[in-house]
């Protein structure tokens, strides 16, 4: 038989993680392997080459392409000032003097005599790579980055957006059913990452916004709410680069939707701590969630289980969350594994278990439709 | 062996047996093929997911898995270990070859280069696709950025190769030079592996290859063939097309994770899926005379194939599919747009959110009926969208050359969209999950007619179990054993749809039709506007239709011109669309959801309370 993937989010009080950390393109490392980094250290850094700007010095001082270089004052790999003259006319009379002068201070990269221009190239700008988690790096990649090593509390949400950042756990709400209203956020949440429970409206985001929070995670979301946020309709979850003032991850998906409660119960425990938290998420072959990551003295990171991306088949008893209406955020546990294909309402004969709720009453879901609550 | 790509294997024997897999982004399907009597049948199947991420990171793991699964169902003896048996042995064991196509990690991701946007830009853009392509950037002197946004643009895209293109051979060399300049100076880097040089194909001007050559030679791994517009009028686009195939292979996916173990095992080039798709659509168009469009909607992408006239065209929209990329389709179509397909009124914002859950949950399934409505009217919209992006790119050039005047030219940046003949296209395939796997075959036929509202008289199929990569490869090797299971195991005949063009008051006389059964027996009926009629009729029985239009009203006869045809069944039957066209619904949302209750009720599109 096939194997039927049915991928959790691992949300765990204990876990250690690797995280691989790579330069855009190469550089330097500037840690070794055995070092203890902090989330905010540099690890490694490059020189991103600076922006190139042609100048068709042919057009400008009227001539042939192939005649430039003898109107040019600068060559090759020569650096320049801005305003520095690059080239100039030799008149007969000086006030038709043509001078062409740098619009920046760089180099010049390159010199066309086919087409009949110069490229100007910036100076590179140096781009820092932080560590994202406090760690251990266990492994160096040369010239390309390093993998660190963290024994953590790890949560993963379904979505988010925004970059990597820092700060401290607050709780704003009492329960995971609650939803983060604006009132919830007061001003020492400045630069922290607030845990709401089932619901973020849009004004609630707005005072985040102003009132600098670095972090919010929340059950869910109105895609209308979203939309607003980034100002575009979002049409393929691919995300983490969005500068919308604060990073945001959601548990579970678009509505009202509570907090798993389990995710809430590990956040609560880490009220206070200081976490890392990414909105990235790629929802296509090689699939990143946003993660918020807790991470635990060295004393208690003795004896943790490696993340396991791999996991067996599903059993009964297994703690299961329905991700699908019409049982959408329900969180029961396996009841029956029926071997048989079941035809469900639309016609379809599919794969599906039983699930028993806490109430005691049962349902049948395609298996497509639950994912493991994974992590123990 | 590892196969270049530019030449056909050599079969020193007969082939019996076939195991061919397509490794796509998240599963890869094996299906065996063999030879049982005088004809190649698909005989059994077996997928596993795609190994190509971690913690697998290599992609003949899910191949040899999904090949043990129809090992466990066939009995047949295909491994040893991780090897695959060959050549076929008596008694279950061993297959003759096996053959494989791939779009895993996201396909081939290539931009292109040209002069002019709607002249060489169009023609590298066109090579790109029919060589399977995802074309993520089409850059020309002419195209309104500025150079440094170019450059910008060159940099922060990270493609699998470039093809540049321009000028016609001999012509001035400038632009082309600036733009290699331009190239030069982004340092482009290769999507994956940060180590080796960008592979990057010059087909333009021969007169600026050596120029080229100097500026680029060393910051790509350049490939110099044959210009793909060698005069203004005419298009040479397979030597490019070729290179692309060639550089694939040696370049873009030795690079993907345990690649080269999987040339190895193949006893033929892989081939991109979308490359080996177009091959077997193309290879059955020209032997079966026809004008097709083919469609292969999946969960990121959907790619449109057109044949018309034996001319061939490929688009792929990359943004629009019905789970990864189902966001994308609300963003472009508009919710409005999706909402005229629903037959229930649903409250916007939910339905919003449901398509954002769908987005980041892409594997789940609809439990309900009303859901199965709303992904499909979702793919209805995605289908349309596809279609019209198709048209604006299947203009009239052939696949591989053609003689144009200059008038030509200038009429093809005026409308661009003369190739697509509804009225005169024979056959629509499609394929992909959302049309294969609709649990009953009359939504697939009416979502597919809803979308491209086909014109007169069309056939219309869907690919069972998308084999279709498969056999694209296999035709390459043996067409015969391809067309053989093409024809039986591959494509199920939906049947006929007959739309007649024009328009009138609902309830007014469209048609008149005369339908002689192969019993003999005879339904004369009219049609009126409004009406969609459906009559069952078996696959491989055929019915003669006479239909005599009201004077308004064509069937590619001309109006008012009645027509005689004979109509092929299939899995549906015969339809009748006198919906009208182009077709139009009503804006009113009482209106429009008791409209589509009737239509879905007449061809029984849905259960209902009653069964």
């Amino acid at each position: 038989m096939a194997h039927s993937y049915t991928p959790g989010l691992t949300v765990t009080d204990h876990i250690e993680i690797k995280r691989r950390r790579q330069l855009p393109l190469p550089g330097t490392v500037l840690v070794q392997a055995g070092d203890r980094v902090v989330s905010n250290q540099p690890v490694a850094r490059a020189e991103l080459p600076g922006k190139v700007y042609p100048l068709n010095l042919a057009n400008q001082l009227g001539v042939a392409p192939e005649e430039i270089k003898e109107y040019l004052i600068k060559k090759d790999g020569d650096s320049i000032q801005k305003d520095d003259v690059l080239a100039e006319n030799k008149p007969l009379f000086k006030w038709l003097k043509t001078e062409i002068r740098s619009p920046l201070t760089g180099i010049i990269e390159s010199i066309s005599t086919v087409t009949g221009q110069i490229l100007l190239r910036e100076p590179p700008r140096v781009i820092e790579l932080l560590g994202y988690v406090d760690g251990t790096v266990v492994e160096i990649h040369p010239h390309q980055g390093v993998t660190i090593k963290c024994a953590c509390s790890l949560v993963q949400g379904i979505f988010g957006i925004g970059g990597e950042t820092y700060g401290e756990v607050a709780m704003a709400v009492a329960s995971p059913e609650e939803p983060l209203t604006p009132d919830r956020l007061r001003p020492e949440m400045k630069g922290k990452l607030v845990v709401g429970g089932s619901f973020l409206p849009a004004d609630t985001m707005a005072k985040a916004k102003e009132l600098g929070v670095a972090g919010l995670i929340v059950g869910g979301i109105h895609d209308k709410d979203l939309r607003a946020l980034l100002g575009y309709d979002l049409g393929v979850a691919i995300t983490g680069t969005e500068q919308v003032g604060f990073t945001l991850v959601l548990t579970e998906g678009f509505g009202t939707i509570p907090m798993a409660q389990k995710t809430f119960a590990v956040l609560s425990r880490h009220a206070g701590a200081n976490a890392s938290i990414s909105g990235a998420t790629q929802i296509r072959a090689g699939v990143i969630r946003p993660e918020i990551i807790i991470p635990q003295k060295a004393e208690q990171a003795a004896g943790l289980a490696t993340a396991c991306s791999e996991r067996g088949d599903i059993q009964i008893g297994d703690s299961v969350r329905i991700i699908h209406d019409p049982f959408f955020g329900k969180i029961g546990e396996v009841a029956e594994l029926p071997s048989e294909l079941i035809r469900i309402p639309t016609e379809s004969d599919v794969r599906a278990l039983e699930v028993r709720f806490p109430d005691g009453s049962r349902a049948v879901i395609p298996r497509a439709n639950i994912e493991v609550i994974e992590g123990g | 062996m590892i196969a270049t790509g530019s030449s056909s294997p050599k079969i020193d024997r007969p082939l019996t047996v076939i195991v061919a897999t397509d490794c796509g982004s998240t599963t890869t399907k094996a299906i065996l093929i063999e030879k049982v009597g005088n004809e190649y049948r698909q005989t059994y199947r077996g997928e596993a997911p795609t190994t190509v991420e971690a913690p697998f990171e290599d992609v003949t793991r899910g191949v040899l898995n999904a090949i043990a699964e129809i090992e466990e169902l066939s009995g047949w003896k295909i491994l040893e270990g991780d090897r695959i048996i060959t050549p076929y042995q008596d008694a279950k064991i061993g297959v003759d070859m096996y053959i494989s196509t791939s779009s895993a990690g996201g396909g081939l991701q290539m931009m292109v280069t040209g002069v002019v946007q709607n002249m060489t830009g169009e023609s590298a853009q066109r090579a790109a696709l029919g060589a399977g392509a995802i074309v993520i950037d089409v850059l020309a002197s002419n195209d309104g950025r500025l150079p440094h946004e170019k450059i910008e643009r060159i940099r922060t895209m990270r493609p699998d190769m470039i093809l540049m293109s321009g000028g016609t051979d001999g012509g001035a060399v400038t632009h082309v030079v600036e733009m290699a300049e331009f190239i030069a100076a982004a340092e482009p880097r290769p999507r994956f592996g940060a180590t080796y040089k960008l592979p990057l194909i010059y087909a333009g001007n021969k007169e600026a290859q050596g120029p080229v050559r100097k500026i680029l030679g060393e910051k790509s791994a350049l490939e110099v063939t044959d210009n793909i517009r060698p005069v203004l009028e005419r298009e040479n686009l397979a030597p490019a097309r070729q290179k692309i195939h060639d550089l694939f292979l040696e370049h873009v996916m030795q690079q993907a994770p345990g690649y080269k173990k999987l040339i190895d095992m193949a006893g033929a080039p892989i081939m991109p899926t979308p490359a080996a798709v177009g091959v077997i659509m193309e290879t059955i168009a020209k032997r079966e005379h026809l004008n097709l469009i083919g469609v292969d909607i999946g969960g990121a992408t959907t790619d449109v194939f057109s044949v018309f006239d034996g001319v061939f065209n490929r688009t792929v929209s990359a943004n629009l599919g019905m789970s990864y990329s189902i966001s994308n389709v609300l963003a472009e179509a508009g919710l409005a747009n999706i909402l005229r397909w629903v037959p229930f009124t649903i409250d916007e914002q939910m339905l919003r959110n449901r398509i954002k859950n769908k987005m980041v949950r892409p594997t789940t399934i609809p439990q309900t009926l009303d859901e199965l409505q709303i992904e499909q009217a979702i793919s209805r919209e995605a289908l349309r969208l596809a279609l019209i992006h198709h048209k604006s790119l299947a203009t009239g050039l052939k696949g591989v050359q053609q003689e144009r005047t200059i008038s030509d030219v200038f009429e093809q940046q005026a409308s661009g969209l003369s190739l697509i003949d509804m009225l005169k296209l024979d056959l629509i395939v499609g394929s992909g999950g959302i049309l294969s796997h609709a649990p009953r075959r009359v939504q697939s036929m009416l979502m597919m007619v809803d979308a491209y509202e086909p014109l007169g008289v069309t056939r219309i199929s869907v690919d069972s179990i998308f084999m279709m990569p498969h056999l694209g490869v296999l035709s390459t090797i043996d067409e015969k054993a391809a067309t053989d299971v093409f024809v039986r195991d591959c494509m199920v005949y939906l049947g006929t749809c007959v739309a007649p063009i024009g328009q009138g008051k609902e309830g007014e006389r469209c048609v008149e039709y005369e339908v002689t059964f192969p019993d003999g027996k005879m339904v004369k009926d009219r049609l009126r506007f409004g009406d969609l009629t459906l009559y069952p009729l078996e696959l491989d029985q055929k019915a003669v239709i006479t239909m005599k239009p009201a004077k308004a009203v064509n069937l590619g006869a001309g109006p008012g011109e009645p027509i005689t045809r004979e109509v092929y069944g299939g899995a549906v039957g015969l339809m009748l669309d006198g919906r009208g066209r182009p077709l139009q619904l009503p804006t009113d949302q009482q209106a429009r959801v008791a409209l589509l209750t009737k239509w879905f009720s007449a061809v029984g599109l849905y259960p209902t309370a009653s069964g």
